[in-house]
């Protein structure tokens, strides 16, 4: 009788599905096949590929793309050009990063006070992160080239090779460039922490007879605290994943493969050799990689 | 335990997502009925502007006398490389019957995809491309002896020089001192010294793939005349091919040629005297360079009628997802009849891959006879090898190239034969 009771005491399955207020689902729909079709699908698919001899095929081709288990995996870990390439990465953030943080809260703090021409400022630092890629670099070429405007000023100081074609300052380069040319956004998000901070906490530090630089450390920094962790680990996961910059700036990772990054080897490995389980298999790798930087830069940020 | 809900939900799902999963197979239709097939079919061009016009015109002419059988050609879409889309294209299975500017090197890996129609599928195939293209042939051939595509038109590469220049550094114009490397080294020099040049010559120093068909390749073969691999074994660490490696060692350490890409077009821009292309050149620098023609130079100087070199073929390919295979093959015939091949010199200045270029076309080498060079050389032309991995092969060679050649930091022997046994492993993969 009781169980009799328990069954007809239960709501429909529609009910038990969809809740009590189904319409809820109509509105995070369009999200829910977003990041299932643009992301949730494909990052599971390059989890099966990368333990599969995958490559892409004709639909409907008779194709052999036999299991490897983690063959993929450990022939990226013994490959130098990954190795190189993934030393690349930490080059890449350990200037990047801590650059964009720098001059980032630098420059919003300028752009926040009263200071002649500000919005002008505030525009100039983003036509960079607005402006495409390849247009930049065009410029960027012409400026480190070996004739180009910086060697000219630094005359005999200039290095050889020049710096695009120089196993030592490639890199160093390419992080500089992305980190100006992704600045203005950086600059964006902490003009906007800036602006959130209320002004009676300086006012409060003043009357405690702090000056500027003491405000600057025990009300500005706390108080950008968040906007810092965001602007990391976004810095960070953009910053793995460079590609541009080696392609256009280095050619293609150059020279003799200074410069190479994770998603460079991605594309010529997948994509021009036909690789894709193993393509498939350093994606994954520098993905993980990304999540523990990312989640030990989160701890040590926001700990109190 | 999760709830009713979760669990209902992890179901709908999963579901979902084997449905999704079940989407990737499936579709076309049999090869042999396909094969019988005709009626409207699409095709795309290289977007090169005289290729466009070559293209519209030879799909004008057949789709006045074939009512039944439209075609429709669009311009190859952009990429970073055709090889690219192509290969996105047949992995979404909507390439178009054939398309008109296939390479060769990246033909292996398209027919690893099972992207293409192998040509010997109809009656006449074999003997149409045997008989349009001669002995040559053979070099198109897949390991399993099929051809999975038509040779079309080739660019043999040759020295383009500057006669300005080499008038400036004091050099004969007419016959300049390129044929040995030795004398190529010293010309290259007084260029760079006298000439008002930053390069003798300027190959792009970077590290795609296919940069060594423009620097290395075309001295090997003229060295060699054998492939990059022949019969499954590597060639380039031959002592031939070292030295070819060592000739441009030093090249570029000697400041004759620079490691720095140059950003634009160093020969039209008068950086560079010389340059490694084919008779697309003619067309393109006309009377904006006062331009002369070279043969590849050899460590001997062998007699130029015997030198051979990179063809820079690009072929024609039936694409699996065609469903009149039949009106294909008969347009792709119609597009490389005498005829077409005709206008395709006349309209772009390259050379239609069929047996004697110039008496097959008296008329346009009368009027044209700046072309002629080209078109004998036309004759003895080397191809990328056939051979599984070809891309990779390609890429593994220039990555020890730049290493140990531009860059010069490795010894040149041992990073090619370092290379050689990855080229050997991938080259008998299947």
């Amino acid at each position: 009788m009781a169980a009799s009771a328990a069954t007809t005491s239960r709501p429909p399955l529609t009910r038990r599905l969809l809740g009590r207020h189904p319409i809820g689902y109509l509105f995070v729909a369009p999200y829910v096949v977003f990041l299932f079709a643009i992301f949730a699908y494909p990052l599971g698919f390059a989890v099966y590929m990368s333990f599969y001899d995958y490559f892409f095929a004709a639909p409907g081709a008779i194709v052999e793309r036999p299991f490897v288990g983690l063959d993929n995996y450990t022939t990226a870990l013994a490959d130098p050009v990954f190795h190189r390439a993934m030393l690349n990465v930490v080059i890449f953030i350990a200037i990047n990063v801590p650059l964009t943080v720098l001059v980032g809260l630098i420059l919003a703090t300028a752009l926040n006070t009263a200071i002649p021409f500000r919005t002008f400022f505030r525009a100039s630092y983003f036509v960079p992160y607005v402006t495409a890629s390849v247009a930049v670099i065009g410029v960027w070429l012409w400026l480190f080239n070996s004739d180009g405007l910086v060697n000219n000023l630094l005359g005999p100081l200039a290095p050889d090779p020049s710096w695009l074609v120089n196993s030592f300052w490639a890199m160093p380069i390419i992080a500089l460039f992305a980190t100006w040319k992704q600045l203005g956004f950086y600059v964006l998000l902490y003009l906007a922490a800036l602006q959130n901070i209320p002004e009676e906490l300086y006012e409060a530090a003043e009357v405690d007879g702090a000056g500027t630089v003491k405000r600057f450390t025990v009300v500005t920094l706390p108080g950008v605290r968040p906007t810092t962790t965001l602007v990391v680990i976004t810095a960070t996961i953009t910053g793995a994943n460079f590609f541009t910059e080696p392609y256009l700036l280095t050619g293609r990772g150059g020279p003799a493969g200074a410069s190479v990054s994770p998603v460079l080897m991605m594309y010529t490995e997948g994509i021009e050799q036909g690789h894709a389980g193993f393509a498939a298999a350093i994606g994954v790798l520098l993905a993980i990689g990304v999540i523990v930087v990312s989640l030990v830069n989160r701890y040590l940020l926001e700990r109190s | 335990m999760p709830s009713t809900r979760i669990r209902l939900w992890i179901a709908v799902v999963a579901t979902l997502g084997l449905a999704l999963v079940g989407c990737g197979g499936g579709g076309g239709q049999s090869a042999d009925k396909a094969a019988q097939a005709k009626g409207p079919i699409k095709i795309w061009y290289s977007n090169n502007a005289d290729e466009v016009k070559w293209g519209k015109a030879v799909v004008a002419a057949w789709n006045q006398a074939h009512a039944d059988q439209q075609v429709t050609a669009e311009e190859i879409p952009a990429g970073k490389s055709s090889e690219e889309v192509i290969g996105a294209s047949i992995t979404a299975g909507n390439t178009p019957c054939l398309i008109f500017n296939t390479a060769p090197a990246a033909v292996p890996q398209f027919q690893k995809q099972g992207g293409l129609v192998a040509l010997d599928s109809f009656s006449d195939g074999t003997s149409y491309i045997q008989e349009r293209t001669g002995p040559r042939a053979d070099q198109y051939k897949s390991p399993d002896g099929k051809f999975y595509q038509m040779p079309w038109k080739t660019n043999p590469v040759m020295i383009f020089y500057n006669k300005d220049v080499f008038a400036k550094a004091g050099l004969d114009t007419k016959n300049p001192p390129l044929k040995t490397y030795d004398e190529f080294l010293a010309t290259s020099k007084t260029l760079v010294d006298k000439g008002g040049v930053k390069a003798a010559i300027w190959p792009a120093p970077s590290s795609e793939f296919y940069q060594s068909w423009f620097d290395f390749y075309p001295l090997f073969i003229a060295e060699t005349g054998k492939q990059l691999v022949e019969g499954g074994q590597p060639q380039f660490n031959t002592p031939e091919g070292v030295s070819v490696g060592e000739f441009w060692k030093q090249m570029y350490s000697d400041g004759l040629a620079q490691r720095e890409p140059y950003n634009g077009d160093s020969f039209g821009d008068k950086k560079a005297a010389m340059a490694i292309v084919g008779p697309w050149a003619i067309a393109v620098y006309g009377d904006k360079v006062k331009w002369g023609v070279a043969p590849i130079p050899t460590s001997s100087g062998k007699d130029p009628s015997q030198i051979q070199t990179f063809s820079d073929e690009k072929s024609s390919a039936m694409y699996s997802s065609c469903q009149n295979r039949a009106t294909a093959w008969e347009f792709l015939k119609f597009a490389t009849s005498q005829e077409n091949d005709g206008k395709l010199l006349e309209m772009t200045g390259q050379m239609p891959m069929r047996n004697d270029v110039p008496t097959a076309f008296p008329a346009y080498f009368k009027s044209h006879p700046e072309y002629l060079l080209f078109a004998a050389q036309a004759a003895r032309t080397v191809e990328v090898p056939n051979v599984p991995n070809s891309v990779e092969i390609w890429q593994t060679f220039r990555d020890a190239y730049t290493d140990a050649v531009i860059f010069g930091k490795a010894d040149v022997k041992g990073a090619f034969d370092q290379a050689a046994e990855k080229v050997k492993t991938l080259a008998a993969e299947s």
